[in-house]
This record gives C-alpha cells, structure tokens and sequence, in this order.
C-alpha cells in the first residue's frame, strides 16, 4: 500500500478543519490541509519533505479527532517524519533524542544506571528481582531524570504506600515507553522499545500498569498489545482512592487553581474528571476553568517530539497564551498531569514574566501539600 | 416422477447482457439433451411481447406442462412471466425462472465457461420445475382505513388525501397540536413565503373531513395482524390504551434537530452567543434580534451534524445550506450593516429555484466562507472561531457577536422502538428504510406499511409533501381493490408429525405460528406467515415445510446441479 493509499488521502474533503483546529497552524509554517493536497496531486510524500513547518506538529491529534471524513492527518505528518528519518534530513536535536534513546533507552542520553536517581531515599521494589506486586509504576523517562520533575514519582510512591497500594517498578530495566520516539518518524527504534518493555513487563509478574506521564499510557493503551493488563493514568487510580476514603487530606490549599488538560489525557482519552475531582477533593482548594477546556483546551506544544525540536513557529507560544489567560482569570496556580505540559508551561510562565505570580503545579504536587508530605 | 413432464424452455439474450457473453445457439442446442425437455428455443428479450407470445403459443397448443424461462434473477421478471403464463389459464406456480444474467453471464469472463454454467443452471431448473405443484392465492377483505403516525405535515397531508379518496384515517400525534417542525418555521426558501398560513390552511382542510379520527398527544404502542387488516394499540395521554383496526399505515414521524453539545469544541450550551439555525429561526419569526441593532457579526457553520464521521452522521441532511442562505439574507435585511459569514465545505442548492435563492443571499453581502471551522471560543466579549479559509489556504480567527450553528437532522425520539413495533426495518443511521433506494422509496419491507418525510432520511418540505402525497395513493392501492392478495408461498404444517413444541412460535418474527391449545398442534395463519422459511428450517421433526420450497422441490434442484 502506498503513502497516499495508506493515509487515505484520496477521500480528504479539503474542509480545512484539520488546519483550522491546529494549535500551532496560526504561527507556523505548516498546513496540513494544504500538505494533504500537495502529496495527494504530487503522487508520492517527496513533494512535502522540504516543509519548514513538519517539526513544528505536536501530534495532539485535534485534527485527527475531528476529520469529519475520519482521516489521521496527524499520522501523515508521523509519515513524513518517517521519510525524512528515514533519508537522515532530521534536525540535530532529534538525531540526538533519537541516539540516545537507541543507546541509553531515553531521549537525553542519560546513563541507564541513573534512571533510578528520582528516588532518593524512597523504598521502592524492583520487579521482580525484589519480589512481586500487583501494580507497575512505570515512571516515564522525564520524570526519572529532569530535576525538576523527579520529585513527582516520589509523590506517588509516598500516596501508594499511605493507600496501601502493592507497587513496584522496573528500575534500571525501564526504557522510554517510545510514545515520542514513534511520533518523530522513528518506527523501528519504537518497535524495539515496545518489544524491550512489553518482555519486562511480561517477566514482572504484574497485571496492571500505572504511569506518571499520559504520554507513556497513551502509547500502552493504544499503540502496544498489552492484551491482559490494564493500564491507568495516575489520575484515575487517584481519583478512586480519593473516592473510596483511601486517602485524606490533612491540609488546606487556600488557592484558586486552574486546570490545563494534557492533550494526551483529556482530547486523546477523554479523561477530564479524574484529575478535577482530584483538586475538588483538596480541600481549600478552588477549581477554575479555562474557557478552553477539555475537548476544546489549548495544547501546550509539548508533544510530539517537541520537547527536543524547537520548531519553525514564530510569535506567541501556545503556553504564554495559556499563562496569561490563567493570570488574566485570577488564578494562582496553573495545575496539570503531565511533565511536559509542566515543564512547557513554566518555560512560558518565565518568558512572560509571570514567574512568580504564576506557579505551574503537577497535581501531585497540590496533593502532596494537602497531605502534609512537607519532606518529598 | 411417475409422470412424465413436458418441459419447455425458453433463453433470453438480453440483448448484449447474455447474448454478448454466452453461446446461445450452443446452449438451445444443449438443453434439447436434458431429459424431459420437449422445446428448447431462445429470443432476443423473453420479456418482449413477442417473447410472451412464443410462450403462450406453447401452453395454447398443449405442448408443454411446465415452464422454464432462463433470463435475468427472478426480482426483476418473475412476476412478470407468471402473470404471462397465468393469462393462458396455467397455474404460475408451475413456472420456474433461471437466472442466466446477474449469476452467470455479468460476472463469467469465459464464454464457454458461462455456456457451460448456463447450462447447469437450467438442468436444475428443469429438474425442479418438474416437482412444483400448483398454488392458489387468497383473498382477505379489507378495513379501508389508513393509521398516519406523526401529525406534522407529511402526516398532514397524506392524512388529507386518504380522506378526498373516501377512506377514513386514524391520526396519531404525539404533541398535544398537529403541525410538528412546520410550525416553528417562519418564511419559508427560496419564495420566502410565510409557512405558518399554509400549515393553517392545510390543517383547516383535514379537520373539515367527518372520516377523521384524531388522537393527540398518543403514541402507537402495538401492531398485530397483517396488510388490509391490522389492529394498532394506541396509547394517550392518560396512559389508557385503545385498538384501532386498520388496513394500512403511513408513518409521518419526522425528525430531530442534531444536538450541538455533541460537538463540544463548538461551544454551544456554553455561552448565550452560540445557538443553533433552530433557535435563530425563533428569533428571527420573534423579530428580537433587531432591538438594538445587534449583534454586528454574525458568523453561520455549515454541517454540524451531518457530514461528520467523527460523531457518526455520514449523511448530508440536504436542507441546511438552504436554511442558513434564507437565515443570513434575513438577517441581512434586518440589520443591513451586520456583516453576515457563511463557513460551509460545500454549498449544495439542488431544489427548483435554489441555487437563484443561494446567489441572492450571497448577492445581499452574505460572505460564504470555504473551511469547516475547527473550534468556537469566548475572546472578551467576542466569540473567536478558528478555521482555515480554504480558498485562500490561510488558517484564521473570526469574532463573532454570535455564532449559529446549523444542526442537521436526526431520526425522531423514539423512531427506533417505534421501528420495533412495527416491525420495520432502521437503515444505518436509524431511518426507516425502505423498500428500495429509487424503485420502492415509500415502501418498507413490511406490507401494508409506508412511510413519508424525514422519518426515512432528511429531506425538505417540497419533498416531504410529495412523498405525502406519494404514501397516501400506495396506502390505498388495496382499499380500491376492496381486497388484498395473499401468495401461497406460505408455510404449512403436518399435523400427524408436529409435536407442538413451540420452537418455530419463538422463531418466527411475523408472529404468524401459534399453538392449537385444543389439539396439540402449531398452527399457521397464513395471511400474516411472509414465507421466509425459518419454522421449517427450525422444526426439529420435520413437520414444517414452506410451499414451493419443500424438502422434495429443494432437493430436485441440488440434483440438478449434481445429475
């Protein structure tokens, strides 16, 4: 089957929502809609490598979710990413996120033996070299080695062990879950790393995988055959502790917080609940909404492989808008549940200035100081 | 067989469509062979008079005692030479088609293969046809009155014409006022006449006829008999049933409104700004929306609802682009310094006089913008849709004072239990289906059964009223008749084999097979049995068999194939 057979492009309508509902289609070079056409009447992908706009896609997958004719737009971008890797006309940065994830198993080619470093001095078992468990914490490659972001599997190994929750992770075995790796064109590479984590998972003896990042449970539930296991985003296991009285809040957070819902949660899997009845249940604590919420909420421009591709876009980002909406709207805390969106938004938050008016907060975090966990 | 038949056969060219692809002079030649066969002839169309003639010809002269024309499939002719035969005073069950068309030669590439095939087929023809056994049909009186569900204007004026002719009507309508969708719409496209004034006009003329009985804020709950003589359970208000027998029915039940919160991205329940062509049809009939010269911009998306995989609405609804040109060009007219956007992927005006009422309101300073809006969003006290102007290649943000949705059309609330009851069948998208797409629009695969308006698919109100008049002449085809014909094709049951055990009771989905409490039997009522064959292919004793297909004709056949 050929790229335009494959893709689909024959029975594209041309309506333009796909370009229409782009988050970055309004400051970057890249029309989808458009690109569609060229490929379509050239007869082969050739004719679109040379776009400028190809690493700016964030895959959030708006476009997709919306084709009315059921097209997967942004799979075509993920197919032109592909040819470009495939001639080696990729970007420095990626070529290096791409590198190091073959040799390391994550994209900042971070030594293997320090993946564990998030713990500190969290007590946290190894499947299944130090025993079995019920649950599999797979903490993503983000969290595991980005400063700013290892205290959040901290967190949650702290709420699991007060829920008594039976959990343990992979350790050093853990590789990048490959959500990102695919959606920078590099099929091959991803394949290897769902075969690599799918035989961990298999030996930890486990039936039921929790992840910190919605892109590492995107990826699970969706594009590897985990047939047998369930997987959660940590907000859905949370939500049903708060529920079921497993864990208490022994603090108040006195703050207007608003949501930003991570494209690979809310859009992509229709989880917009869990994580708000999470901040409802803080006590103190008040839940504001962005006018851009849930299927409508404004993607950070995280994804996609944007975290190691700076892209073509110019003008505002995405998380200054967002920033300052939530500033705009008196909030005091912009609250997600997921390490790009976190550490993207910050990056806005420090470009507009807002800073300090402006904190970014993994929920987590929020749940942490409304337990009272003072020292993670 | 102790008796020995004369079978004639009779091949048929098509034209090109057999002749073209099979040796027809071989294959006369070759069926001459097969046992039993006494004329073995061809034409160019069996179905010509000439044709006929040659058939007839045969039966008048005494040569033949069975028929066998090997044509087109038996949906297009079969009836066509029964009725040929029967003219002759010949039983037209004794009559056997082949098809030589639709499976043999369309689809056969090798002339010689499909002369050969061709010839198989008619072997086991001929081997069948030697084991029919003649059937009469019978005739039921008939109750020449018509149930019409749905009491808008489909219902209206079907109802209207059923009563002109004579007949009487029962009227079911759910709300507690006749008029359904016609009454919340104010001018009407392209002439822009006031809807309402012919509404009231036609319900004037309807409830002037005595032969009318009309049930308001009622629903059909039950139906139970079969085509010429129905009873139909009918619920009102109180929640008191009553039965009404009938001899037809027409169902009239409309339509819903898409509901735009399904599309979430478009805003609508969200903020006062975002309303539907439904509502902006109120406020336009209200005059509301000129008080203060507001709003100033205004922007109408095509297509919510319809044309959408992504919700599950394939389909066009075929009125919204005329709804929102007639809308826009209003609202033009009402505030003339408003500017007026149209976001549409296409712009389809295919009525009489349409495209003309598309190019005045574009004339009128409406601007028709090509991209399927992707996103409505509040911007201060704006509402910012982002969309990509297609024509230009260039993604966008447009503020509106209001957005209008243009909601397509659903099937009706209740149209699948409703399509339950009477035994009807749903199309993909929850219609009503029909008979068939172009040659049976208002039939169902149910007898008796018709249906009109947008209960089978969206459509405007010169279709609506057309189909309308269309169900009122086919629902009353059998009341100018005075009687309905019964085929014989129907089950029958061997009362010294059945052991009553009821599983083709529970089988069948006509409700035609009951148990004789007294003897212990399974009995048939054969006006209502449509001979589909599932009881016999159920009963575990073999006591069943359907009539024309019974074990021994069937059997017949597959020797054929084999012999």
């Amino acid at each position: 089957m050929d790229f335009l057979e494959k893709h689909e492009l024959y029975a594209c309508l041309q309506c333009g929502k796909c370009t229409g509902g782009c988050p970055v289609s309004l400051r970057a070079p890249l029309n989808i809609r458009s690109l569609m056409r060229e490929v379509l009447m050239g007869g082969s992908p050739e004719v679109a490598l040379d776009c400028p706009g190809l690493w700016d896609c964030t895959t959030c997958a708006i476009c997709t979710l919306r084709c009315p004719r059921g097209l997967k737009p942004s799979e075509v971008i993920v197919g032109l990413r592909a040819e470009l890797v495939e001639g080696g006309r990729v970007p420095k940065t990626i070529i290096d996120a791409l590198e190091g994830t073959f040799k390391h198993g994550n994209p900042w080619g971070r030594a293997r033996q320090k993946r564990i470093e998030w713990k500190g001095d969290t007590a946290v078992k190894t499947l299944s070299d130090e025993g079995e468990a019920e649950w599999l914490y797979f903490i993503g490659c983000a969290p595991s080695y980005d400063p700013r972001l290892q205290r959040i599997p901290r967190i949650l190994c702290r709420i699991l062990e007060t829920a008594g929750i039976d959990f343990g992770s992979l350790g050093t075995k853990e590789s990048c879950c490959g959500n990102e790796i695919r959606r920078m064109g590099e099929t091959g590479l991803f394949e290897e790393l769902r075969e690599e984590n799918t035989k961990n998972f298999n030996a930890s003896g486990v039936k039921a995988i929790l992840t910190t990042s919605p892109h590492c449970f995107n990826t699970f539930s969706t594009e590897y055959d985990l047939d047998g296991f369930k997987v959660l985003h940590y907000t859905q296991l949370l939500a049903d502790l708060i529920k079921e009285g497993e864990i208490t809040f022994s603090k108040e957070v006195n703050k207007k917080v608003v949501y930003h819902d991570p494209c690979f949660l809310g859009k992509q899997h229709e989880i917009f609940d869990p994580p708000r009845e999470i901040l409802k249940a803080i006590p103190g604590l008040e839940l504001l909404e962005f006018d851009r919420c849930r299927e409508r909420s404004l993607c950070c421009e995280g994804g996609g492989g944007r975290m190691w591709a700076e892209g073509a876009g110019e003008g505002e980002r995405n998380s200054e808008v967002r920033v300052k909406d939530a500033h705009a709207m008196g909030a005091e805390i912009i609250a997600t549940a997921c390490p790009f969106c976190l550490l993207t938004l910050e990056d806005g938050a420090k470009t507009t200035g807002l800073e300090e008016e402006m904190p970014i907060r993994e929920i987590l975090e929020l749940v942490a100081e409304a337990m009272g966990f003072d020292d993670v | 067989m102790s008796k020995k038949h004369k079978v004639g056969v009779f091949i048929c060219h098509c034209g090109k469509n057999i002749g073209g692809y099979i040796n027809i002079a071989q294959l006369v030649e070759m069926v001459k062979t097969i046992p039993d066969v006494v004329i073995s002839t061809d034409q160019k169309y069996m179905c010509s008079d000439q044709g006929q003639a040659e058939i007839k010809k045969a039966l008048q002269e005494g040569l033949i005692d069975r028929v066998v024309v090997a044509s087109c499939s038996p949906t297009m002719h079969e009836k066509t030479f029964r009725k040929c035969v029967s003219e002759e005073d010949f039983n037209p069950y004794l009559y056997q088609q082949v098809d030589i068309r639709e499976n043999c030669s369309w689809v056969t590439k090798d002339i010689q293969e499909a002369t050969y095939k061709a010839y198989e087929l008619i072997k086991a023809g001929v081997s069948r046809v030697k084991t029919l056994e003649p059937l009469w049909s019978t005739e039921y009186p008939v109750t020449p009155t018509t149930l019409v569900i749905g009491g808008g204007i489909a219902g209206i004026i079907a109802a209207t014409d059923i009563l002109e002719a004579g007949f009487k009507v029962v009227l079911v309508e759910r709300e507690d006022q006749l008029g359904g969708w016609a009454r919340r719409i104010g001018k009407g496209f392209p002439h822009l006449t006031p809807i309402k004034d012919f509404l009231k006009e036609k319900i004037e003329v309807l409830q002037s006829h005595s032969g009318l009985k009309t049930y308001l804020s009622s629903e059909v709950v039950g139906l139970e008999g079969f085509p010429g003589n129905f009873k139909a359970t009918i619920k009102q208000a109180d929640d008191t049933t009553v039965e009404e027998e009938i001899g037809s029915i027409i169902v009239a039940t409309g339509f819903k409104p898409f509901d735009a919160r399904r599309k979430p991205e478009f805003a609508y329940g969200e903020s006062t700004q975002v309303i539907t062509t439904v509502e902006m049809e109120e406020l336009l009939e209200k005059g509301e929306l000129s008080t203060n010269g507001q709003p100033k911009e205004v922007a109408f998306i095509q297509c919510v609802g319809s044309r959408d995989k992504s919700i599950g609405n394939e389909y066009c609804s075929r009125t919204c682009c005329m709804v929102v040109a007639k809308q826009a060009l209003l609202l033009k007219e009402l505030i003339p310094d408003a500017r007026v956007s149209v976001f549409y992927m296409d712009v389809r005006a295919f009525g009489k006089g349409y495209e003309e009422f598309f190019e005045k309101a574009q004339r009128s300073g409406v601007i028709y913008i090509r991209g399927n809006p992707s996103e409505v969003y509040k911007s201060g006290d704006k509402m910012l849709i982002r969309y990509e102007d297609t024509l230009l290649g260039r993604p966008q943000e447009l503020a509106a004072d209001l957005v209008v949705l243009s909601v397509g059309m659903e099937p009706a609330e209740g149209a699948a239990e409703l399509i339950n009851t009477l035994r009807a069948t749903a199309d993909k998208d929850g219609f009503f289906l029909e008979a068939h797409p172009k040659l049976g629009p208002l039939d169902t695969f149910s007898d008796g059964l018709f249906i009109a308006g947008c209960c089978q698919g969206p459509k405007d109100l010169p279709d609506t009223v057309a189909q309308a008049h269309g169900a009122a002449a086919r629902a009353t085809v059998y009341f100018h008749q005075d009687k309905v014909i019964k085929e014989p094709v129907v089950a029958t049951i061997d009362a010294d084999v059945c052991s009553g055990c009821g599983l083709c009771e529970s089988i069948c989905s006509f409700d035609a097979l009951h148990l004789d409490e007294k003897k212990k039997r399974m009995t048939v009522q054969e006006a209502v049995c449509k001979g589909c064959g599932a009881c016999a292919a159920t009963c575990p004793s073999g006591a069943i068999s359907l009539k024309h297909f019974r074990p021994s004709q069937v059997l017949a056949w597959v020797e054929g194939f084999l012999s």
